[in-house]
């Protein structure tokens, strides 16, 4: 209860604060915006499109953590856990996609320009799915669930490759990308204090709420695997 | 030494029937020669050709590697396999045929493909050599630790590129970029980065096969 109230209050107060503060050219009051030359007010996709992007990593890592714990106990409840990451990772991952995809096309110009950024989210995407169809193709229970497990270890070695690696080796039109004057972490790109604190809180309650549905969607995988096999 | 017992044991099965040797060179014929086709009589650029010889390669492996495990469990033998040796032995085995087949595979594709390809010219051959073999140690490793998942699956063909694809791709991309490196005559001083990202590709997937080999195949 105490973490969805937390979860409330700060979902909140980055939805009224990333829409309604206003982006201003000299920023005086506490709850202005500075402008970002060539974002303006678009600056504003990055309290609601990096925290979408970041859960679909988190709940890739949460995935494969459990992936390694089925393996090592071989208890069906863990491969459970790690599915129902997966299930909203994939969703998350699409809504970055899609969020990511209608913002480039009114600031860079076209729906989809094959950014290293966007590669690898479109590869995370291509990851989700295939561990889904590796899934659907095996009947046999435990079979699936190693199957699977191992699958999406192999594929979690491989990811920091392009997610981590690539976007900052090669050129592109995400901030830190190897033309990028402002080289750096992403998130220190001109942003002044307050957007700092929007963006983190933004953050930190979506991680609450992936954990909190995380939680949620496994139950009710654990409470449906355990009702078929009663009936049945 | 009981891997390179495994793998002559392969090679004896392979060159009897000559499956997957027959489907590789049809299928490496077939891919150029539709890429052949749909240039007609254009000139197209390098950076492309580059790009083109990756996707050959690429699809080529889909269709040849996927075997190695397929065919122990049509057979039936993998009970006696899981006998007479143990996961570790195996996975190096079938690794070592796998990796004989692309290498053979793809110094054929690059073969061909520099006679019928008039813009595949590589500047700094010492450069495409280095990742056309760190690369192909890549393919091996990825496409036998998938090729394992496969046959597990009750060998659903369909499944094999759909599985590979994502794991394949990082490394793909950086072959790209330093194929176009190589046709553009870059130094191998200033692709050293890419060359790392590589070796670090190729140490990483062939740790994590080892370590998860004995998962797949313990079922």
């Amino acid at each position: 209860m105490i973490w969805k109230t937390v979860l409330f209050l700060l979902m909140l107060f980055v939805i009224i604060a990333g829409i309604s503060f206003p982006i201003v050219e000299n920023p005086t009051a506490w709850y202005q915006f500075p402008v970002i030359p060539g974002l303006e007010e678009k600056a504003k996709i990055i309290f609601f499109h990096v925290p979408t992007a970041w859960l679909t990593v988190v709940a890739f890592l949460v995935s494969t953590v459990y992936s390694i714990k089925y393996l090592k106990t071989k208890d069906l409840d863990d491969d459970a856990r790690s599915i129902a990451a997966a299930q909203i990772g994939i969703m998350f991952c699409i809504l970055a996609t899609v969020t990511g995809s209608i913002w480039a096309k009114f600031n860079w110009g076209s729906y989809w320009n094959w950014d290293p950024r966007e590669t690898s989210i479109f590869m995370l995407l291509l990851i989700y799915g295939a561990f889904f169809a590796l899934r659907s193709a095996i009947e046999a229970e435990e079979k699936r669930a190693a199957l699977s497990a191992v699958y999406s270890i192999i594929a979690f070695v491989t990811v920091p490759f392009f997610i981590f690696i690539m976007p900052r080796i090669m050129t592109g039109l995400h901030p830190g990308s190897a033309n990028d004057t402002n080289a750096g972490p992403v998130v220190n790109f001109k942003m002044n204090g307050n957007m700092m604190l929007v963006f983190f809180t933004s953050l930190v309650a979506f991680t609450i709420l992936f954990f909190w549905m995380w939680r949620l969607n496994y139950k009710s995988i654990i409470y449906k695997d355990k009702l078929t096999k009663n009936i049945l | 030494m009981k891997s390179f017992a495994l793998f002559k044991k392969d090679l004896h099965s392979e060159l009897r029937t000559r499956y997957a040797i027959n489907a590789l060179v049809m299928f490496i014929l077939v891919t150029i020669s539709v890429i052949l086709f749909s240039i007609g009589s254009e000139k197209i650029s390098e950076t492309l050709t580059g790009g083109l010889f990756w996707v050959v390669i690429f699809f080529s492996a889909m269709s040849g590697l996927s075997r190695a495990f397929v065919s122990e469990e049509e057979r039936g033998t993998v009970l006696t396999l899981h006998l007479i040796a143990s996961p570790n032995t195996i996975f190096s085995g079938k690794l070592l045929f796998n990796l004989i087949l692309v290498f053979a595979m793809n110094i054929v594709i690059a073969l061909l493909y520099s006679v019928l390809f008039d813009s595949f010219i590589i500047r700094n051959f010492s450069l495409f050599f280095l990742a056309f073999v760190l690369g192909n140690i890549g393919i091996a490793a990825a496409s036998t630790i998938i090729a394992a998942i496969i046959a597990k699956t009750g060998s659903k063909g369909t499944l094999y590129p759909v599985l590979s694809f994502p794991i394949l791709l990082p490394l793909i991309l950086i072959l790209l970029e330093l194929t176009k490196f190589a046709i553009d005559g870059t130094v191998i001083g200033e692709s050293l980065v890419e060359l790392t990202v590589l070796v670090c590709y190729d140490v990483v997937i062939l740790t994590a096969s080892y370590l998860l080999f004995d998962f797949i195949w313990k079922d």
